[in-house]
């Protein structure tokens, strides 16, 4: 019988986390293109992938590109692309600062695939198929090519179960795809960096959130009240006891 | 082939938030106790400040043995029940309380007796239809000096308002005579919590901050909180959170009477020949053991508790385990804590670094703290203004009608909002009904193939008439503190899976229709014991895990003094 009034060594999160995902980490391969999983057929450019990143109206600086221009593992390029265009509208990237796809996004949902939302895998590659159905149905192109003003009409039936129609394959309804990938996108773009998303902490400047601490005085209070509040800009696994 | 263990005085089953209370003082007391628990050790290593793995996936849990066995769900005995949602309790040593919101409040002494006050005070008839309530089989001053020996063996913080008959205004006035105060004082208080506090005076009521098993202070050689923001389904990484793998269960094991077994997944109760329980079945991975036992308490949280004793089928009992007179499940009601009030206001809250447990409280709607007389229902609820707020959940705001929820203009909106919204929390009055109760689901099955436990239960309309009163109240309270627009949700309808899951395992004196004794002990099975809410008959409106430590301790101690009677 187990006797176990001793606790076990520490487990490091860092090391739980990563297992789960070592498929993903091993598999990156720095400056390669976008959303282009190797194995992956027929899949078109890469220049026509970036080319509608910046259609849309995604600023993409290359210095930041290969954040997403990295292989991915569940999605394939073609759901890249219609995925990329869906979130880069759920959160643009405007004057207001970077979007979903500057904060990697497209990323943590890919790693998220392969880790705790394995069991949604079949509702992305369904509902982004469908996504492009109806917009190829109701607005006469795929969801890619059309203006952003129609993207966004698209996007607004999507969210109130509005999508439907024979052969546009939406399971459960359009409106649960729509509440899965907004949000994930939260996550992606508001949770911690370790998971991929909230590239160089935009999602938590956005909110003005001053960061993860540990411990928090009652100076360091006043302080956030008063809008003085320095943010940290670590995620919490940067913190040793997590590491 | 089943492993034949050497016997033990008592085995516990579940190392949580009661079981983990009531090994200390039988530990402590020289029986040996074996604690078997599905989960495993952790610690703050594990606790990492991480919204995505506390609120988002299944947290660090090792063991995800409630989750194998979710309760399915209907509103009435009429419909097919569902198996939607997760299962609100975790697995581990030390059970929910790792993560829980650790508000760590007393019953009033009216829900001890709430038969009785409503009769004398208005009628018989003022008992809702369907509804059966009991009196408890004590009064709260009954229970007092357990509630005081668990607020120091874990360590509560809080203001007290009535200590020996001494009203404070600065706590509640309306709770019982406590022997002393609290062994630390209140959780801080930011700005928000000023200014709300303030409103709720202008408004003639009684605020005040509410009790938690948190340090606010040093204090058995553990820090005071840090208010990083993550107590909210997160474990604590300072240890500043008085859960049971911390206080009462070391404690228990440092006397060398308490062996903790992890992992250890509790499929059945054997009954012996005369009727009396005779031990523990469990399994560990694909081992499978047995351990005898001279008294049993199962301490595995509400759903579970029922789930064993009807699984535990025997010639004595073949309904089920203590369920000869049919009680087992009945008297279920989950708390009705739903029929939230949110509010938006037109300046910053500072809430980043808070906790649910940090807040102001208003008791002056709650209980029979005011005249019913010309009301439609009993009872009320408490008013809780927290600080709680995460970068991920501040995003998922409602834009309360100011336009779409995603796009550029929702980004301009979250940039200036994000910190100015508010969840209320308020906890009502729930009583149990002759049609809500918990029974085996005939179709759903764990991974081991038994079935899990069904839940049959709908809030009735004394407690939706309860909702709608408080969210009167509790928009009154928001816009005197200035909040420029107000939400509500729906009065609730289904009672689902619940955090505060009460009855099933009722006690009181009456066997007919009650399943555990005074002492919490089977009016059946003599050397059974029940431990955790699934004993409450009512529920009161606040959080019911300190009142189920303090009946666990009652019942250890009651074990302790009357051993021979029990375990002979």
């Amino acid at each position: 019988m187990t006797d176990s009034n001793r606790r076990p060594p520490a487990i490091s999160r860092r090391d739980l986390l990563r297992t789960a995902g070592v498929a993903g980490a091993a598999a990156l391969v720095p400056g390669a293109v976008a959303g282009v999983r190797e194995e992956t057929p027929a899949t078109p450019s890469p220049a026509a992938a970036v080319e509608v990143q910046g259609r849309v109206g995604s600023s993409l600086p290359s210095e930041t590109a290969p954040l997403v221009a990295r292989p991915l593992t569940n999605l394939t390029a073609r759901e890249t692309e219609i995925l990329s265009a869906m979130v880069d509208r759920l959160i643009p990237s405007d004057e207001m600062g970077p979007g979903a796809l500057d904060a990697g996004v497209i990323r943590y949902i890919d790693r998220a695939l392969s880790e705790a939302e394995s069991d949604a895998a079949d509702a992305y590659r369904s509902g982004l198929a469908a996504l492009d159905t109806y917009s190829r149905y109701t607005r006469g192109g795929p969801f890619i090519d059309l203006s952003t003003i129609d993207q966004d009409s698209v996007l607004i039936d999507v969210q109130i179960s509005a999508a439907t129609g024979a052969g546009v394959g939406f399971v459960g309804g359009s409106g649960s795809f729509f509440n899965m990938v907004k949000s994930h996108t939260w996550q992606g773009m508001f949770g911690d960096p370790e998971y991929g998303g909230n590239v160089n902490f935009a999602g938590w400047d956005l909110l003005d959130y001053p960061g993860v601490r540990l411990v928090v005085s009652p100076e360091d209070q006043r302080r956030l009240e008063a809008d003085q509040l320095e943010p940290v800009r670590r995620s919490a696994y940067d913190y040793p006891i997590f590491e | 082939m089943t492993t034949q263990l050497r016997e033990t005085d008592v085995v516990i089953v579940g190392m949580g938030a009661a079981g983990g209370v009531a090994a200390l003082p039988l530990a402590e007391a020289g029986l040996s106790v074996v604690g078997l628990e599905a989960g495993t050790w952790l610690d703050q290593r594990d606790f990492a400040p991480d919204e995505i793995r506390n609120n988002y996936r299944d947290w660090p849990m090792l063991v995800k043995k409630a989750e194998q066995e979710r309760p399915t769900s209907r509103a009435t005995s009429a419909t097919t029940a569902n198996q939607i949602g997760g299962h609100p309790m975790m697995n581990a040593v030390g059970g929910t309380t790792l993560h829980y919101w650790a508000q760590s409040w007393r019953l009033n002494p009216w829900d001890f007796r709430v038969v009785s006050e409503t009769t004398e005070r208005y009628g018989a008839s003022r008992i809702p239809y369907g509804s059966t309530v009991e009196d408890w089989p004590f009064g709260y001053d009954e229970l007092e000096p357990y509630y005081d020996r668990v607020e120091r063996e874990i360590g509560i913080s809080g203001q007290a308002g009535n200590v020996r008959g001494n009203i404070n205004s600065r706590g509640n006035r309306f709770e019982g005579p406590r022997q002393s105060e609290f062994p630390m004082p209140a959780l801080r208080w930011t700005a928000f919590h000023d200014r709300v506090a303030d409103a709720a005076r202008s408004l003639g009521w009684n605020p005040f901050p509410g009790p938690a098993a948190i340090n606010s202070q040093a204090y058995q050689n553990r820090p005071g909180c840090g208010y990083h923001g993550f107590c909210n389904k997160g474990g604590c990484p300072i240890n500043a959170k008085n859960a049971t793998h911390i206080t009462t269960i070391p404690r228990a094991v440092d006397t060398g009477n308490l062996k903790v077994v992890t992992r250890a997944h509790v499929t059945t109760l054997e009954v012996g020949s005369n009727g009396r329980v005779s031990g523990v079945n469990y399994v560990v991975g694909s081992n499978e053991y047995f351990q005898p036992a001279r008294v049993v308490l199962i301490a595995s949280y509400t759903y579970e508790n029922v789930r064993l004793l009807l699984l535990s089928k025997s010639r004595a009992y073949p309904d089920g385990l203590s369920n000869n007179h049919g009680q087992v499940g009945r008297h279920y009601f989950s708390h009705h804590q739903g029929a939230g009030v949110g509010a938006l206001f037109p300046y910053d809250l500072g809430a980043w670094y808070g906790l649910p447990a940090q807040g102001v409280a208003v008791d002056d709607w709650a209980d029979d703290n005011f005249d019913h007389s010309d009301l439609d229902f009993i009872g009320g609820g408490n008013l809780w203004l927290m600080s709680d707020r995460r970068p991920i959940s501040a995003a998922n705001m409602s834009t309360y009608g100011q336009g779409r929820n995603w796009g550029s203009a929702w980004k301009r909106f979250i940039h200036e909002h994000s910190d100015r919204t508010h969840g209320s929390y308020i906890q009502k009055t729930t009583l149990p009904y002759e049609d809500n109760y918990l029974d085996l689901d005939p179709q759903v099955t764990d991974p081991l193939g038994l079935p899990v436990t069904r839940i049959t239960g709908q809030y009735k309309d004394n407690e939706r008439a309860i909702a709608a009163f408080m969210q009167d109240k509790m928009e009154e309270w928001y816009r005197e503190a200035g909040a420029i627009e107000v939400s509500r949700g729906g009065l609730g309808n289904t009672m689902g899976a619940s955090t505060h899951a009460y009855g099933g395992t009722r006690m009181g004196d009456n066997s007919e229709t009650n399943v555990v004794d005074r002492w919490g002990f089977s009016h059946e099975a003599p050397n059974l014991g029940v431990l955790g809410a699934s004993v409450m008959g009512t529920s009161g409106a606040r959080n019911p895990t300190l009142t189920s430590q303090a009946l666990s301790w009652r019942t250890a101690a009651h074990l302790v003094d009357s051993w021979r009677d029990i375990a002979e």
